[in-house]
């Protein structure tokens, strides 16, 4: 069986924490990235780095930040490499459920270096 | 005389360095130190005769001292190919070297869609305009410290989400500039509502983009529009009090500033598809006229109205279905309007009961435009006409 965990963050959860104990908890994350079970996995950027794609009439609507609406449930994610956001906006407005009334996020991956 | 330059060149210059970066801090950062060298450069040795040059070079070259000196810098601009020489500003500035204009890359990375809209605003205020955060900050009644807070976000919006620096592909094209002139229209009613310096600074957009895009009707339309505004500021309510554009006083308008409308519209409206602020502005010209052609102006809103599908607009046409001489067909349309919450509706249909010798429903409906109003200029108005109109004259 595959799964998809979706982690969701209290916002500034980890404001409290000092440098060590950020640490501490950024290696616990990658730790679980090491476990055998794990396919793959990304870090997010902060929400307000993040865009909205709907699609109505054929045209994409962009909005700044993620999908504040709660009626609509997450169906699935897609992480893809593109040259920049033009191009990743034009991959969500291919997305079925983008034009179906639904709404596809749009979230920068954090790099690391290794 | 360098302020001036200064207000010319910012943008052009940080265009350049945001494109060469591709990091809109760091390019804002080397833009302020080579102008802060300028102030002192230039007040002993005189004004380069290239300062855009002058400028450039010495931006260029403080930043790739500063990427030189510092490693973790240079690991986060990989794309930047450091050259190992520097050129010298002032040799630059003196030849004919000509740098390439980048401000309408500028202009669509600072608007792009996805970015909230008032930090587009505040953005293309900040790098295109010049303007300080500070003065941002009060033009949009907002503590300098929120407005640096926005421009910072949106500034790392940029960066972390990859929003391109670049014009874009046409097939996306219209929709993007119609975001742009979204903008700088925004920044021109901000001030037109108020801040006389915000309508300048829109206009001085408008003309940036249209010498950038001289193919571009609708940038064309947009300057025009704003012109032929602008234009009637002196007119509108020269003792506090709004006048209407058939009673103003002529003699205030800017007329060289009407020419100029005039002169573009002439340019764009004969182009096959011509859009809402060409059309727009085909309105406002004509309403500069001495004998205004009403039956005109309809024929303009009717195009308008397919353009926009907007209920104002239909109001606007109604408005001078009116004074083309059918008052009473106007008023039938305009009750037809889900727009009870707007005032000019309700002062617009006062107008035309009031010239139709109906002075009692006249009354009821500046009464209502007047609890709805919020300007002052607009409240005497109305004030006004409720005492023309009310029993006891």
């Amino acid at each position: 069986m595959k799964y998809a965990l979706m982690i969701y963050v209290s916002p500034g959860g980890m404001e409290a924490f000092s440098e060590e104990e950020g640490a501490a908890i950024s290696a616990e994350y990658l730790a679980l990235r090491d476990d055998p079970r794990c396919v793959d996995g990304a870090e997010l950027a902060l929400p307000e780095t993040a865009s909205t794609v709907r699609v109505q009439d054929g045209e994409s609507l962009i909005t700044d930040g993620p999908f504040a609406d709660t009626k609509e449930v997450l169906g699935g994610y897609y992480v893809i490499d593109a040259p920049d956001l033009d191009s990743a906006i034009e991959f969500a407005g291919r997305i079925p459920a983008a034009r179906m009334g639904g709404a596809v996020e749009v979230w920068p991956v954090v790099v690391r270096e290794a | 005389m360098i302020e001036q330059v200064f207000r010319d060149e910012w943008g052009r210059v940080l265009a350049t360095l945001v494109g060469f970066l591709g990091d809109f801090d760091l390019a804002e950062e080397a833009t302020q130190e080579a102008f802060a060298l300028a102030v002192d450069r230039w007040a002993r040795d005189g004004v380069p005769r290239n300062p855009g040059a002058w400028l450039t070079t010495t931006a260029r070259n403080r930043a790739i001292d500063r990427i030189r000196r510092d490693r973790v810098l240079a690991a986060k601009l990989p794309l930047v190919a450091v050259p190992d020489s520097r050129p010298d500003a002032e040799e630059v500035a003196m030849g004919a070297t000509s740098i390439p204009d980048e401000r309408l890359e500028l202009i669509f990375t600072c608007c792009h869609p996805a970015l909230a809209t008032e930090a587009q605003v505040a953005l293309t205020l900040r790098a295109l305009g010049g303007l300080s955060t500070e003065d941002i900050a009060r033009a949009f009644l907002v503590s300098t410290e929120t407005m640096k807070r926005r421009l910072s976000r949106a500034k790392n919006k940029i960066r972390t989400a990859g929003v391109p620096f670049r014009v874009p592909p046409d097939h996306v094209l219209p929709e993007r500039l119609a975001a742009v002139l979204g903008v700088v229209y925004l920044i021109f009613n901000r001030g037109y509502s108020g801040r006389d310096d915000l309508a300048g600074e829109a206009i001085r957009l408008g003309r940036v983009l249209t010498g950038l895009m001289p193919d571009e009707p609708e940038a064309a339309g947009l300057l025009a529009l704003m012109l032929c505004h602008d234009a009637r500021r002196a007119a509108r309510a020269p003792q506090g009090e709004l006048v209407p554009l058939e009673e103003q006083d002529r003699a205030l308008w800017d007329h060289a500033m009407i020419a100029e409308g005039r002169a573009l519209v002439d340019r764009v409206l004969g182009r096959p598809a011509r859009g809402p602020y060409a059309v727009q502005a085909a309105i406002a010209v004509l309403q500069t006229e001495e004998q205004i052609d009403w039956a005109e102006v309809v024929a303009l809103y009717d195009e308008l109205v397919v353009l926009t599908g907007s209920p104002v607009v239909e109001l606007n046409r109604a408005a001078a279905l009116a004074l083309a001489g059918a008052p009473e067909y106007a008023l039938g349309l305009i009750d037809r309007l889900d727009l009870d919450g707007y005032q000019y509706l309700h002062s617009t249909r006062g107008e035309i009961l009031r010239r139709l010798g109906r002075p009692d429903e006249a009354l009821g409906a500046y009464r209502r435009a007047l609890e709805l109003a919020g300007a002052e200029h607009e409240r005497r108005y109305l004030q006004r006409r409720i005492a023309e109109v009310g029993p006891g004259c």
